[in-house]
């Protein structure tokens, strides 16, 4: 059955939301404002969709992009990316690790003040990295593992002491995420679950906390005190929660939100939004948050044991009919774990298994599994793990890829909580398909996905029953390597050997789209922009 | 004084039925895969099991859940009803903050329902056959069959996107500082698609229940005794048969309290509304269990309280039934 999917969607009717006629004025200031770029405007309220509520808003301990694109206005990172991609200063101004790797020095920003007034010092940055980063944080805690002390020789010093060498690239790249600096007068001495500066955040940042509505909205508005120099320009930033995701695009379309960002808005609407000229809908600015669909295979089944079993697997689903078909074309195959825009790393490889099902069938009787009584050679249960509206749709693909090799399939749904201990904490699942997100370095993220040794009930991290001494020396090796060219060489042997025995095959390399109103400027000039701190944002009157 | 003994009285044969209901609900929650701590590590995208171990003894799971059942039940009879998962703070707070949005939407709903239903099923009863009856009959047929999250979607596309009347989704206008009267008038603005939205299926109901009560009621002896003593029509149906004709009425708005704080989690979610039909969901999705028995048990009480103001309500209509207390 093959269709164009927006063509059915189109006549089914599905896209009418929102096809409103609107108004020649409209028009006019969409075309007037391709003419010249204006002086920026100082005021403003700049208003943000979301689409799902975060317990904490706090970046030192819940490192997630949910987290991030409210609370990176309001706290700040020692450092993040500027546009080239290349990681700067912002509470931290310059640093230098010794030659053996074991000591990083910050140096740090002076003169500047939380928003309840106490100076910022080097005592903030050590009590965040040993308290909240190295105890609390996700990924942090893998981070900081070799992490032993923070001295503080003079209130704007800090030197992180490690038992084991530290590339000085991997700290910074993951510092952009993992590397929010929290109060310690507010923290220390308090059950840090529980402070309530969790929910209301006390930072450096261009925007200082106001309210927090649970359910309805979080108000953050001008810092006055900002060290940034005659910035931010937006009066305030909302957030509304708005969960419904047609619901969404109306708000945006009304005017009453600006600004929908990480994939908030369903693909359909995104993909009807590309060609309204009210709107921008574009990946820039959210560059660094690359991310990959999944296909997981437990490697205890005997069958999925056997490699060629997995590379026919691989073989018999065409990723781009896929990509083209389900989600609008944004994506392309993926080459391995390493996405194309982390090009510090990125080995540029052509995607390992192109889509061939007379291989993939050749393969499977090659491994002894031949066809049985009504052309199924065996049959495997397929677990979804939900985190956009794709994940259900590639679980139907696969499925339906897979009945023309001769696999049956069985889709097992739940919800997200169930899907993660069904297939990470009981094992109970033959395949899996969900997301893999890219943070910066493959050291924070990507690499426990094939590293053995993970603890059972860790969820995105390798439960797969599959081990590789070569894979688990080089992730070491890598892990701890100072010269960044010769990091690169052991990324690139790396990313041959898990495409070769794929454990895990990453199917598409996508990256995340915004759609944000032509009113806005000053905005996505940053590959983190979503997770940036948005003081030259502005908009217009 | 009766009254409260009555009360008390009623209150007292809820209890088990309460104390069961949860426990059923606790036990059914057990059987779903996954805890709160893998929603969360979800919403997080992941972390060490070192952080999950730390936050499963911080939210209580690492008990068996006869002791985590245990030390609920003993932690409510003290009238606490535990911290909730998602939001860390005490259950009672965040349902008393979700409590005035759901109130409103509900009770501005139902009181539209019951108003229209009742006047529209009076109206094709009396037209029974002609043509406002089948009218009637078949938008109520329509309202009950389409699917309210459409209806939403569709008032949100006309009234919101075409022609700008009325806000698309939310509570208030955020961050607009409104007050007093100002505020009001934007938090009815803001209702009324909700509203509707949700009136026009309870509506569907009570017009099919009325009508049909109605035209019981018209047929009664006492009803055709009123006529003989030359009563007028207006006068007959109000004074006499009105009354009995409410009372299945009643008893479906007591059903229905129920339904109420539970909130419409598909109107709350299309319009974006803070209400506790959102709260319901978010806690099952979150494996909140705290915050999901807390709503439980608030409404429940609230359905008990309102099935006994119901009952007062009948005295009122029927005297028979006072009578027979």
């Amino acid at each position: 059955m093959i269709i164009d999917r927006r063509d059915a969607l189109k006549r089914a009717g599905l896209l009418a939301l929102g096809t409103a006629a609107w108004s020649p004025a409209a028009l006019t200031r969409a075309l007037a404002q391709g003419a010249a770029t204006q002086a920026p405007r100082r005021g403003g309220v700049l208003t943000v969709q979301l689409n799902g509520e975060q317990r904490v808003l706090n970046p030192a301990i819940r490192a997630s992009t949910g987290v991030y694109v409210i609370t990176s206005k309001i706290v700040e990172p020692l450092v993040d990316l500027d546009q080239d991609g290349k990681p700067a200063g912002v509470l931290a101004t310059s640093w230098e690790a010794a030659p053996d790797g074991k000591t990083v020095t910050f140096r740090l920003r002076q003169g500047v003040t939380w928003h309840d007034g106490k100076p910022f010092t080097s005592a903030d940055v050590q009590y965040t990295a040993m308290e909240l980063w190295k105890k609390y944080l996700n990924y942090g805690t893998q981070l900081q593992l070799y992490l032993d002390a923070v001295d503080t020789p003079d209130p704007h010093t800090a030197v992180f002491r490690y038992s084991r060498p530290m590339p000085l690239n991997l700290l910074l790249r993951a510092l952009c995420d993992l590397g929010y600096v929290a109060p310690r007068h507010v923290f220390e001495g308090t059950n840090v679950l529980e402070n309530p500066a969790n929910t209301a955040p006390i930072g450096t940042g261009p925007f200082k906390f106001v309210s927090y509505e649970r359910g309805q909205h979080v108000i953050a508005e001008r810092n006055p005190n900002y060290w940034r120099e005659g910035f931010p320009y937006l009066d305030r930033i909302v957030w509304r929660f708005i969960i419904d995701k047609a619901a969404a695009s109306a708000a945006l379309e009304t005017g009453q939100v600006q600004l929908s960002t990480y994939n908030a808005l369903a693909l359909a609407d995104l993909d009807r939004l590309k060609s309204d000229p009210r709107f921008t809908v574009s990946s820039k600015g959210l560059e660094a948050n690359a991310f990959n669909n999944t296909l997981e295979f437990n490697t205890r089944r005997k069958e999925l044991a056997d490699v060629r079993v997995r590379r026919a697997i691989a073989h018999a689903i065409d990723v781009p009919f896929f990509i083209e078909n389900f989600i609008y074309g944004l994506g392309k195959p993926a080459t391995g774990p390493i996405p194309s825009s982390s090009t510090a790393f990125y080995p540029d490889n052509p995607p390992p298994y192109a889509f061939d099902p007379k291989k993939a069938a050749a393969l499977l009787d090659e491994a002894g599994f031949k066809r049985g009584a009504g052309g199924t050679r065996f049959s495997l249960k397929l677990v979804p793990i939900m985190n956009g509206e794709d994940v259900p749709l590639l679980a139907t693909f696969i499925q339906q890829s897979l009945q023309a090799v001769g696999i049956k399939v069985d889709i097992v749904n739940l919800d997200t909580a169930g899907a993660l201990s069904t297939v990470y904490r009981d094992w109970n699942f033959d395949l899996a398909t969900g997301w893999h997100q890219y943070r910066g370095d493959p050291a924070v993220s990507t690499t426990v996905w094939y590293r053995s040794g993970s603890p059972k009930g860790a969820p995105w991290t390798n439960q797969y029953g599959w081990q590789s001494d070569l894979v688990d020396r080089l992730t070491d090796e890598a892990a701890s390597e100072l010269d960044p060219e010769k990091r690169k060489a052991l990324y690139a042997q790396w990313v041959k050997a898990v495409n070769d025995e794929i454990p895990v095959w990453m199917m598409t390399e996508r990256t995340f789209l915004s759609a944000t109103s032509k009113r806005v400027h000053g905005d996505h000039n940053t590959p983190r922009w979503g997770s940036g701190d948005w003081h030259d944002a502005w908009i217009e009157a | 004084m009766t009254i409260l003994l009555l009360a008390l009285r009623r209150l007292a044969a809820s209890l088990p039925t309460l104390l069961v209901i949860l426990a059923g609900l606790f036990l059914l929650l057990q059987l779903a895969p996954g805890d709160t701590v893998d929603a969360l590590m979800a919403q997080m995208g992941g972390g060490d099991p070192a952080t999950a171990e730390e936050l499963r003894r911080y939210y209580g799971l690492d008990l068996p859940a006869a002791a985590q059942l245990a030390r609920y039940l003993w932690r409510l009879v003290q009238l606490d009803l535990g911290q909730s998962a998602i939001y860390g703070k005490p259950v009672a707070t965040v349902i008393a903050e979700r409590l005035p949005v759901t109130l409103l939407l509900m009770g501005a709903s139902l009181t539209l329902a019951f108003a229209g239903g009742m006047v529209l099923g009076v109206v094709a009863a009396r037209r029974i056959g002609q043509w406002p009856d089948t009218l009637i009959s078949t938008l109520g047929l329509m309202f009950y069959a389409t699917p309210s999250f459409w209806f939403g979607l569709m008032g949100i596309v006309l009234f919101a996107i075409h022609l700008g009347w009325l806000p698309a989704g939310g509570f208030e206008e955020v961050g607009a500082g409104y007050t007093g009267l100002t505020r009001v008038l934007d938090i009815a603005r803001h209702l009324v698609l909700p509203t509707l939205t949700l009136a026009l299926v309870f509506l569907a109901t009570y017009l099919r229940i009325m009508r049909a009560s109605m035209l019981e009621v018209m047929s009664l002896d006492y009803v055709r005794t009123a006529r003989a003593k030359g009563l007028g029509e207006t006068g007959v149906i109000v004074r006499h048969a009105l009354r009995n004709a409410l009372l299945p009425m009643v008893t479906l708005v007591g059903l229905q309290a129920g339904t109420m704080l539970g909130g419409s989690v598909v109107v709350e979610s299309v319009f974006a509304l803070p209400g506790l039909g959102r709260l319901a969901y978010e806690s099952v999705v979150q494996r909140d269990l705290n915050t999901l028995l807390g709503i439980v048990f608030v409404s429940a009480l609230l359905v008990i309280t309102v099935n006994f103001l119901v009952d007062l309500i009948y005295g009122r209509l029927d005297p028979r039934i006072a009578a027979g207390r």
